[in-house]
């Protein structure tokens, strides 16, 4: 049971993480935490129009947080915003359940299934997406206000 | 392989005095290393506090019927008892407040309103949130400074280094009696002597002494000392405020209501004496009650012995755990308590948490409420086993046995 939590991919984002790092100039910053454990993720991306064109990460906190904040930078750039919406939607089902794991749509993220068995886990899976979903969130209300 | 024994308290003897380490449908059976959090309670705390609710069940210093008077009797005698747990002098010297948390609180703000301006208060660089924020709060209050007491390599206090801090400014010096991350076990009697030769007064957070080793306060000549129930064996809800008469009575009250007035008339108030008038409310009743059953449980077995137990078992612990390749250990291994807080390779601690509960050990990680330790330690977050009177060398075997699981799902070699 455990290896499915702690897969080779998990592991292999945790250790070597796509996008970990800063953006020189960065457009969006976002940062989000779990207090009760520790977990913390700051997101920073670009757009172009609707594209989001460059995301990076950085924070600390554990294997499954770390290599989840990986797997969205690898997984969202390039979509737009929109889609990363949608696609954000797919993770939550993923996590609780409601959609089966998809190796086609979903690549590593599929992995992340892993956490259903351990409910005080899913929250560290889904601090990342959290942070992005967040800021988009802001950016729409922005643009809805102008 | 280590080569300790460890047998000066039969631990499966106790064990079976809490209903938590009794095999139970609803239950999978646990090795229960998280007490530096709370620790489980006996079921003579429980029965206590059931008996008080079922038979007993009224306010206290309210009834002048049967069963108020003798719930009043109750709360009184476990005050009594905390005082002799203690080596208080008087009773009166006990405040009953809701936990460790709150009993510096208090101090923070009624003993704290006497704070002039450049007064500077000491508090030392391992302490708990509990022990800095009340602290903080009150020098910003009063345009006072917060003076920090930073720790050695080694994670211990230097008394020469608080010999250095310590000025005629200086008015309180607030230390924890035992780190709950680095296990260091503080000399307080001796930061008392040279708090008071500088004219300081000080308080000792015992959260996490009180369930471990014996203590007196006569002794230790401490102004305030501060810990929780729930950590000794006891409920939550439940702490307690020793402070030496002669300063309890300066302070001004801490809430304001009822059971903590002499006579109230819309034109004056006059205040109770100590303790009542710290005491604003109705008291956590059935808590005191069951935490007078807990020093009961405590001190059957004998706090003498229990330390000794526990330090032959930390030891234990100490050597089996340089097994472990990659294992970080934070503060002293001369001598500590029995907590033991660590690092595994790059494994996070809460990802060695998860691994250790599917092995059914209940473990700690995180940053311990003490953020500028982890600061200072250059690690936001730790995992960390604590022990209690009830664990064994069998539990510590099985840590160990998870820790090689640990280094296995991550892959570390």
């Amino acid at each position: 049971m455990i290896e499915q939590l702690y897969q080779q991919v998990i592991l292999d984002h945790y250790r070597q993480p796509r996008g970990r790092g800063h953006l020189p100039d960065p457009k969006f910053m976002h940062d989000g935490a779990n207090p009760l454990c520790g977990d913390e993720v700051v997101i920073e991306f670009q757009v172009d129009g609707e594209v989001i064109t460059n995301i990076r990460f950085s924070g600390q906190g554990c294997s499954i947080s770390q290599a989840s904040a990986s797997m969205m930078a690898e997984a969202l750039t390039g979509k737009t915003m929109d889609e990363a919406r949608e696609f954000i939607r797919q993770v939550y089902a993923l996590l609780k359940g409601d959609v089966e794991p998809d190796l086609e749509t979903m690549g590593d993220i599929s992995a992340l299934a892993g956490v259903r068995k351990f409910p005080v886990r899913i929250k560290c899976a889904s601090l990342a997406w959290h942070v992005l979903e967040d800021a988009l969130k802001g950016l729409q209300a922005t643009a809805q206000s102008k | 392989m280590a080569t300790t024994t460890v047998r000066t308290i039969d631990a499966k003897a106790i064990r079976e005095l809490f209903p938590f380490f009794t095999p139970h449908e609803e239950m999978r059976s646990l090795i229960y290393l998280d007490n530096g959090a709370t620790t489980q309670k006996p079921r003579a705390v429980i029965e206590r506090m059931v008996d008080f609710y079922s038979y007993h069940n009224a306010n206290v210093h309210r009834g002048a019927y049967g069963v108020g008077a003798k719930a009043s009797e109750m709360f009184e005698n476990a005050r009594e008892r905390i005082a002799q747990f203690l080596n208080a002098k008087e009773s009166a010297e006990i405040i009953i407040t809701k936990g460790t948390t709150e009993s510096i609180n208090l101090v923070a703000s009624t003993w704290g309103e006497s704070l002039q301006p450049g007064d500077e208060i000491i508090i030392s660089e391992m302490e708990h949130h509990a022990n800095i924020l009340p602290w903080m709060q009150l020098v910003e209050r009063k345009g006072a400074k917060l003076i920090v007491w930073k720790i050695t390599d080694e994670g211990k206090l230097d008394l020469q280094e608080l010999q250095s801090l310590l000025t005629d400014k200086t008015r309180m010096v607030a230390v924890m009696h035992i780190s709950n991350v680095l296990a260091t076990v503080n000399p307080v009697k001796e930061i008392c002597a040279l708090a008071h030769k500088a004219g300081a007064k000080t308080l000792i957070d015992a959260a996490q002494s009180v369930a471990h080793m014996p203590v007196d306060v006569q002794d230790i000549d401490c102004d305030f000392f501060a810990f929780s129930g729930h950590k000794l064996y006891g409920p939550t809800g439940v702490g307690v405020l020793y402070g030496k008469r002669e300063i309890l009575e300066t302070l001004p009250p801490y809430q304001r209501g009822g059971g903590m007035i002499k006579r109230v008339a819309w034109d004056q108030v006059s205040w109770a004496g100590i303790p009542s008038r710290l005491e604003a409310g109705t008291p956590p009743i059935a808590e005191v009650v069951g935490l007078h059953a807990a020093l009961d449980f405590v001190d059957e077995i004998g706090r003498d012995k229990i330390e000794a137990y526990e330090w032959e078992l930390t030891q234990y612990a100490l050597e089996r755990l340089q097994e472990i390749p990659g294992l970080k250990l934070y503060g002293p291994v001369d001598y500590r308590a029995g907590l033991l807080a660590f690092n595994v390779g790059d494994v996070h601690p809460h990802d060695i948490q998860t691994v250790l509960d599917t092995e059914d050990i209940a473990i700690r990680a995180g940053n311990h409420c003490a953020h500028p330790l982890g600061d200072r330690l250059g690690t936001p977050a730790t995992a960390r086993a604590s022990l209690a009177v009830y664990n064994d060398e069998a539990h510590i075997d099985a840590l160990i046995k998870g820790l090689h699981k640990v280094r296995e799902v991550f892959q570390l070699d």
